[in-house]
């Protein structure tokens, strides 16, 4: 069936074209093969080919968007036959509502803006040309999960992008920390896949007629018809793929050792828009979620823990990346807890809102490093002088993620402390803390880099060859404009995207995307705001007693939290336990243990020459060449003789 | 009584090999040509199984010895489109070992007649003479090149191969003997009269029957020549070995089970004989295959496991019941299908390779990229298939096994395949990596590719993507194939 009309809140229907959406999937697609064939070596067509096959993507999201909201919000699907095999059939289609639409936005045009800063940021890199074919390959993978109608492509594109995901981190791949963050990420986020391919074989096995359709798996689960325990065990392994993706706890781990990859990269990947995936994926089956209470309490919570830990990390880092990386995870942690609080539209509002200022942070974060040559704020200090637009900007997207009225974090922040708060107090409490350890770190980090004497930032390395930096850390400067420009431009949705908020004209676009309205109203609550802002103003004042006055030095107040101070420094230990725990002690060494067991056992006992045959001796390759085909007789006539024993032993005469 | 219209797809072929053996004795200078009458017989078989399949087909032939019916015919394809693939990757390799370069396309022809004829026969008779037909010249062949290697590979081979084939015959023997007849129809129906009073003898017979397969299939346990064959036998016959003989023997089993085997005659269950037999073939074959660092026995061992994969499908067709004995034996079609386009493919890269940088060792493959950007790509591509990871035809191939296997309950099987597959990606990737992120030697040459090898490994991607993309026309006819196999109950 080429048209489908899926089941929508919003009454009326998008009449946009089919090939309009395969287009904006196409066009990165498009501009990757040709990188790849031809431009690799050129670099300023590279660049080009990537802006401009983004671009299109980036207009046509726009074309979509402006349709959706033409249509209320309603549900278009177009899809088409892949295979039948038995009562197994696979579609491949696209599917277009609010909730699409929206990310399709926030992903081709911080796609775009990536880009335009790329050419400025890895300008003199030798992998120019595999960097743009990586990050259109990226995009591709990216709308095409955003895109996709049913469960088996969302798999599909989900491990594209993590691939993608893998190649840029690793993207600086002779330098042994990127190669081994890259690793890192791949294999965390592979547990969680391992829920999501759960959650998938459970759908073939038990879902809608062997249909993996996301319109009819949502109508599926609220029909009451599956048992209550399907319901939740298919959640909880979406959701399990979700916490590998969107870094949650107990898999957040990969992502602040991620930014080993270049700036741009943690700006697109792992601020705005792939981390974003996992939050996208529990959105989009958010009705099978409302259909397991067990499976959206642990949804909350586990984001309520994420949040929480992330946030205290963060307040201790001394890498200016760093802190962002662990805001990134600390704000994932946030949605998901918004998403557990039934806070469906809250949490896309954050997704929409974070993605601008993050997207910001982290480019300003580049921008830093362009003149400083390091992430390390010890290194930094006073570039409010050099560095006027890039700080500008900058304190614009801390004070937006800290939550201050009007900008737009302050209002998407706002709408999940009201849902934690009609869902469950406790939450409420976990987001407020979460609000005022928000405001504090970012705020530490914008006093340490910008205020105070420049400290000269790093020293350019003679032999470092890797190193592209161009210039002298101790003059830092404003970066080219092609970085300055998407500064300037993401500042304004980063100040203005909370103005959806009025008139509901956001959540009648995303509730539009589910099956049916929901149950839980929210609206303005002027104690949450007040509550929120007088935290996020005291968070930033804590900041500025430390670092800029220096009233309480940072070391006795380090001290004053005793333990916990070193708990956070630790990172919660948590990766002292993968690492030298569960990989070392238990993986490594249980593998070992197998290999030598294997060799003593297995390689040895069937002498024939597993490895190489040069290991073996002389001597004993003669008995090889005599007595193998022997050997091997005997080998079938066991076999035989088990089968046959076995069959009897099953079926008794 | 038929005219020999019934098999002319083989006779194409073997007219094809008898003016190669005129054309090397009579006009020795122009055997240049001798590859292309060796494609042109192919392309002429492939188009009179055209003519076979627009006339409708020929269930009785020879006294129901033989059926051209759409299942022959899926295989006739099949085996035209491996045995062209193998000349097209063999004309380099065959014009400089430089010795007997007739001979040598007129085995590769016969044995592909003989790999016909067993894909066609519903007699034990001719399925043994088929047999014979096809593995005689591959013997031969193992054992071609000039190396010590390959002697000893072409012996091993024979012998063990003999093994197999009097155990067969014995197997075969045995059913003549339960049912007084050969004929797979008849043995069909004679069984479920009667089977139950000689199930024990039943049960022997049918497994000697699975041993004699079994050695071609290479599964566990008749599976232990794979490495050292594959490793010592040269390169293009391996490719012939690991694709066509397999292919055969599934080609065999699959029509013995369907039409005389069928779980609706036998008293036993075989499903978890295979089942078990499968889950084995897997772990073996992929644990194996990691520790290797000579491509060649590595894909020897990937072989093994991707056998054991094959017998998933298998499987799910002896549990039978609903549309898994439907799914389970297109699934075994269309992998035998993607598998054969996948491992050509791979094999002729290698072919490529090995022949000008004089070596099978893995590491020897790093930074490949940076030699032959073409060949790299290719051979990438194909072991991303045998892995069974989007967007090639190896993973729908997976899937398709593991629909029909999750139909069939054999949801435990299913995970075995899943973990194994995981591990499979530990190897073959790792020559993926080896050729993209290694660094070549400081004197490596660059490695050109001729346009014979472009287009025979050319095709064989092409057809991993096409059938990754519109999966649906080869799964239809091993469907159809399939269900023209339902017995005659």
């Amino acid at each position: 069936m080429p048209f489908l009309l899926a089941e929508s809140a919003a009454t009326s229907v998008p009449t946009i074209d089919e090939w309009v959406l395969w287009a904006i999937i196409a066009s990165p697609l498009i501009g990757w093969g040709l990188i790849v064939a031809y431009l690799r070596k050129i670099p300023v067509v590279a660049g080009g080919v990537a802006i401009a096959t983004i671009g299109v993507s980036l207009a046509l999201s726009f074309f979509a968007l402006f349709n959706v909201i033409d249509a209320d919000g309603g549900i278009l699907v177009h899809t088409h036959e892949w295979f039948t095999a038995g009562s197994l059939s696979v579609n491949i289609g696209v599917r277009i509502d609010g909730l699409t639409a929206v990310m399709l936005v926030v992903v081709t045009s911080v796609a775009f803006l990536v880009q335009l800063y790329s050419t400025g940021y890895m300008h003199g890199d030798t992998g120019y040309g595999r960097y743009f074919a990586h990050m259109c390959l990226f995009v591709f993978s990216m709308l095409g999960l955003v895109l996709a109608d049913n469960l088996f492509m969302i798999f599909i594109f989900w491990e594209l992008v993590g691939l993608c995901s893998y190649l840029l981190i690793g993207f600086w791949f002779h330098r042994p920390a990127a190669a081994a963050a890259a690793k890192k990420a791949f294999i965390t986020t592979r547990i969680g896949d391992l829920g999501l391919l759960a959650a998938l074989l459970l759908i073939w096995t038990r879902g809608p007629g062997g249909s993996f359709d996301v319109g009819l798996i949502q109508e599926w689960a609220t029909s009451g018809e599956p048992e209550g325990w399907i319901i939740t065990l298919f959640a909880l392994g979406i959701f399990a793929g979700a916490v590998g993706k969107s870094a949650q706890f107990p898999l957040h781990v990969w992502l602040p050792d991620a930014m080993e990859g270049p700036t741009p990269v943690s700006a697109l990947i792992h601020a705005a828009t792939m981390v974003a995936a996992g939050v996208y994926l529990v959105a989009r089956f958010f009705p099978v979620f409302e259909a397991s209470h067990d499976a959206m309490t642990v949804v909350a919570w586990i984001g309520a823990a994420t949040s929480l830990i992330a946030a205290t990390i963060a307040i201790v880092q001394t890498d200016f990346k760093r802190v962002m990386a662990y805001s990134t995870v600390s704000q994932l942690g946030l949605m998901m807890l918004s998403l557990g609080a039934f806070g469906y539209v809250a949490a896309i509002f954050h997704l929409f809102t974070h993605a601008f200022f993050k997207a910001l942070l982290f480019l300003t974060a580049g921008s830093v490093n362009h003149a400083t040559n390091t992430y390390d704020m010890r290194l930094m200090g006073g570039l409010r002088k050099y560095m006027p637009i890039t700080f500008a900007t900058c304190v614009i997207g801390s004070l937006s993620l800290a939550g201050i009225f009007p900008l737009a974090g302050f209002w998407s922040k706002d709408e999940i402390l009201l849902d934690a708060f009609r869902e469950n107090p406790g939450l409420w409490f976990v987001a407020q803390l979460v609000s005022l350890l928000t405001a504090f770190y970012i705020f530490r980090a914008i006093f340490l880099t910008f205020f105070g004497e420049y400290r000269g930032g790093q020293p350019v390395d003679p032999h470092d060859h890797d190193s592209h930096f161009e210039g002298d850390p101790a003059h830092p400067h404003e970066p080219p404009w092609s970085m300055r420009a998407p500064l300037l431009i993401l500042a304004v949705p980063a100040i203005a995207a909370g103005a959806f908020v009025i008139n509901h004209s956001f959540r009648d676009l995303i509730e539009g995307a589910l099956p049916h309205a929901l149950e839980h109203e929210s609206s303005f609550e002027w104690s949450i705001a007040i509550s929120s802002t007088v935290l996020g103003v005291l968070g930033i004042g804590l900041a500025w007693a430390i670092y800029q006055k220096h009233w309480l030095s940072s070391r006795s107040f380090a001290m004053g939290f005793g333990p916990l101070t070193a708990l956070f420094e630790q990172k919660w230990y948590f990766d002292k336990l993968y690492e030298d725990f569960l990989v070392k002690r238990v993986l490594q060494s249980g593998w070992n243990r197998l290999l030598e067991l294997n060799d003593k056992y297995v390689v040895d006992g069937v002498v024939n020459g597993v490895g190489t045959v040069a290991r073996v001796t002389s001597d004993r390759m003669r008995v090889i060449q005599n007595g193998q085909p022997q050997a091997y007789g005997l080998g079938f006539a066991a076999g035989i003789l088990v089968v046959v024993v076995a069959v009897f032993a099953a079926n008794p005469l | 009584m038929n005219s020999l219209d019934v098999v002319g797809p083989q006779l194409a072929v073997l007219i094809a090999a008898g003016i190669i053996v005129v054309i090397d004795a009579v006009v020795p200078h122009q055997r240049r040509l001798i590859p292309y009458v060796a494609l042109a017989g192919l392309a002429a078989s492939a188009l009179w199984t055209v003519s076979w399949v627009s006339r409708g087909y020929e269930d009785d032939i020879f006294g129901g010895t033989l059926a051209l019916d759409e299942y022959a015919a899926f295989f006739y394809f099949l085996f035209a489109g491996i045995t062209a693939t193998i000349v097209l990757a063999s004309i380099d390799w065959v014009e400089r070992e430089g010795r007997r370069q007739g001979e040598y396309y007129v085995l590769v022809l016969t044995a592909c007649s003989g790999l016909m004829f067993l894909a066609a026969a519903r007699d034990l008779i001719t399925i043994f003479l088929a047999l014979e037909l096809s593995s005689i010249p591959q013997y031969i062949l193992a054992g071609w090149g000039k190396d010590e290697k390959s002697s000893e590979a072409g012996l091993k081979y024979l012998l063990l191969g003999a093994i197999a084939s009097s155990l067969l015959l014995y197997g075969m023997a045995l059913l003549y003997g339960l049912t007084g007849t050969t004929l797979l129809t008849e043995i069909g129906s004679e069984v479920a009269a009667n089977g139950a009073d000689n199930r024990s003898l039943l049960i022997v017979a049918t497994t000697l029957l699975i041993a004699g397969f079994g050695f071609k299939m290479a599964i566990v346990p008749f599976q232990m020549w794979v490495p050292d064959v594959y490793q010592g036998a040269p390169t293009p016959v391996t490719a012939f070995l690991s694709v066509g003989s397999k292919a055969a023997a599934f080609a065999v089993v699959t029509r013995i089970f369907f039409e005389a085997l069928s779980p609706e005659f036998l008293s036993n269950d075989w499903s978890m004989v295979f089942a078990v037999i499968a889950a084995v073939s897997m772990i073996i074959g992929n644990i194996m295959a990691i520790v290797q660092t000579d491509i060649k026995r590595m894909l020897g061992y990937s072989s093994i496991a991707q056998a054991g994969n094959i017998l998933v499908g298998l499987a799910a067709v002896s549990a039978g019941g609903g549309d898994a004995f439907k799914l389970g034996g297109s699934g075994v079609l269309f992998f035998l299908a993607a598998y054969a386009f996948t491992n050509l493919g791979a094999f002729v890269a290698i072919i490529a390779i090995s022949q000008q940088i004089n070596s099978d060792r893995i590491k020897d493959y790093a930074g490949m990229w940076k030699r032959s950007p073409f060949l790299a790509v290719m051979l990438a591509f194909c072991l991303v298939s045998l892995t069974g990871i989007p967007p090639t035809a190896g993973f729908w191939a997976k899937i398709f096994i593991f629909n029909a296997a999750i139909r069939a309950d054999l949801a435990w099987l299913v995970i075995i395949g899943v973990a194994n597959s995981a591990v499979s990606a530990f190897y073959y990737l790792s020559v993926v990596k080896q050729m993209f992120l290694g660094e070549p030697a400081e004197d490596a040459a660059r490695v050109s590719t001729s346009p014979s090898i472009a287009l025979a490994v050319g095709a064989a991607s092409i057809g991993v993507l096409v059938f990754f993309v519109i999966p649906m026309p080869l799964l239809s006819a091993a469907e159809s194939a399939i269900q023209g196999l339902v017995p005659l109950t």
